[in-house]
């Protein structure tokens, strides 16, 4: 069967390590719920550092090149990845309808990306 | 033969080549048969007036040539219709792989179709199938609970097929009567193979009442011929009168909320059962427009509202109505009625610089033609 990130974009660049708000409980509350639901397709998923605590890495010169890395993210833009979820559903159909039970879908964004099986035909 | 054999060619057999590998339709064959079947009295209907393709057309149409069962087809075809119109690809993926899948049309008249450069055509193509495969989009007829939301996307894409063959948003030609005839042949599928829907009857409903007027829209050089001075003996009787059962149907299967499509397709009906112009039933005409606003307000909908209401309270009410339009995609269309019904006002220099506005904006040859007609017609009378 298929595998599918969902990857879960919001914007502000909360810091989900810290429940400091009944807001945040709430939400949080929100996705322990939406795990037991999905355990059945689950098969990862993490919740990511704000992007100031992220740091681009790149290879100056290509490959064998020297290591230059930046503070934060690689692109600047207002809704960023804040985690994710790994999926295996039998189609795209099923991987949406749980995507969309996820808290961010509502708070957010959620985009369903189809993972590379290296081990099959990767067609 | 041969002419069979180019037909298998275009109209499936490559599309499905790399279709998605686990989809793959049980019956393929089947269907693949009756499509390029369909295809291949196209190709010999196209090249009718040569005589030596009669015989061939009478062995393609022999009746001792079985056909598969209707259920096995009838399944597969929807399932590819639902998979080429799923709302996960874009609205141009659908209407594209709609041609190229579903109506067997090549790539390359596919790309002339929706007039876009072969190579970008394919590059659309190959994007959509690789989604269809990699992300997996489903091969199968959605469930009951699904199929309300699931259809209109469908419809939406077979109506936006026919849209751009009824009044072209680009290019030299309004009609292109490919798309247009492309799109009825869906219309009507869909219809066969869903007739409960509501929405399939009031699709096909429309796309014929419109088609019905093909005749008489276009004057001997190409330029257009405005709804009041059509000569409407030329007017298709037999699509208006399965467009007009059909409309029937449609209605009944949805008395108290009328579809969007039959909606529009009354307002059509209004204009096609009116032997003159001046016989219009512009209060009828307008009543349904209320009910379309009511479902589907859309600028497009205020737009084409503001004609009827000018047409039964006076232009200045027409005018007053278009303020309210928004904006529209086509801005073009909204200057060019604002023209119209100034010129009716009586305000010949307003309408003259509001036509000059429409054809600042891109737009349809034809149309353009007709906007610097009246243009002329305001200059002349001031």
């Amino acid at each position: 069967m298929p595998q599918y990130a969902a990857l879960i974009y919001e914007s502000g660049d909360p810091d989900w390590s810290v429940l400091d708000t009944p807001e945040k409980q709430a939400t949080m509350a929100e996705y322990g719920a939406f795990g037991a639901a999905a355990s059945a397709v689950m098969r990862g998923g993490a919740a990511l550092y704000p992007t100031s605590t992220g740091t681009t890495v790149q290879l100056e010169g290509g490959k064998g090149g020297k290591v230059v890395t930046s503070d934060g993210p690689f692109a600047e833009t207002s809704e960023v990845l804040t985690g994710f979820y790994q999926f295996e559903c039998a189609d795209l159909d099923e991987a949406i309808a749980w995507a969309a039970r996820i808290p961010a879908a509502w708070s957010g964004k959620v985009e369903v990306r189809p993972i590379i099986d290296f081990g099959a035909d990767a067609s | 033969m041969e002419l069979a054999e180019d037909a298998v060619q275009d109209a499936a057999v490559k599309a499905l080549e790399s279709w998605q590998c686990n989809g793959v339709p049980p019956e393929p064959r089947a269907w693949l048969t009756v499509v390029a079947r369909n295809r291949a009295l196209d190709l010999v209907r196209r090249e009718s007036r040569r005589a030596d393709k009669e015989a061939a057309a009478e062995a393609l149409l022999d009746p001792t040539v079985p056909l598969p069962a209707p259920e096995v087809v009838d399944d597969d075809l929807l399932r590819l219709i639902f998979t080429c119109c799923h709302p996960t690809l874009g609205v141009e993926a659908q209407t594209a792989l709609a041609l190229r899948t579903l109506c067997g049309l090549t790539t390359a008249e596919v790309a002339r179709a929706l007039l876009v450069p072969e190579a970008t055509m394919a590059k659309r193509l190959t994007r959509a199938r690789r989604k269809i495969a990699v992300a997996k989009i489903p091969y199968r007829v959605p469930t009951v609970d699904e199929l309300p939301d699931r259809l209109i996307s469908v419809l939406a894409t077979v109506y936006l097929l026919f849209n751009e063959g009824y009044n072209a948003s680009v290019g030299d030609d309004l009609i292109r009567s490919d798309l247009t005839a492309e799109a009825i042949r869906l219309s009507r599928f869909l219809y066969d193979l869903l007739p409960h829907e509501p929405g399939t009857s009031g699709l096909l409903a429309l796309l014929l009442l419109q088609e019905s007027r093909h005749g008489a829209r276009l004057d001997d050089c190409g330029d257009i011929v405005l709804l009041a001075d059509q000569d409407r003996t030329k007017w298709d009787r037999a699509a208006i009168w399965e467009g007009m059962c059909l409309l029937g149907v449609a209605l009944r299967r949805t008395p108290t909320r009328p579809d969007l499509y039959a909606t529009q397709a009354a307002i059509a009906a209004c204009h096609v059962l009116s032997p003159t112009w001046g016989e219009t039933n512009w209060e009828a005409v307008l009543s349904w427009y209320d009910v379309l606003l009511a479902i589907n307000d859309t600028p497009a909908v205020r737009l084409n509202r503001a004609v009827a209401v000018a047409e039964v309270h006076g232009p200045q009410a027409g005018l007053h109505a278009l303020e309210a339009v928004g904006s529209l995609g086509d801005a073009s269309r909204v200057e060019a009625v604002r023209g119209d019904l100034l010129f009716q006002a009586g305000k010949l220099p307003e309408a003259a610089t509001a036509y000059r506005a429409a054809l600042a904006r891109p737009g349809n040859r034809a149309r353009h033609r007709y906007i610097e007609k009246r243009i002329a017609d305001c200059v002349a009378r001031c």
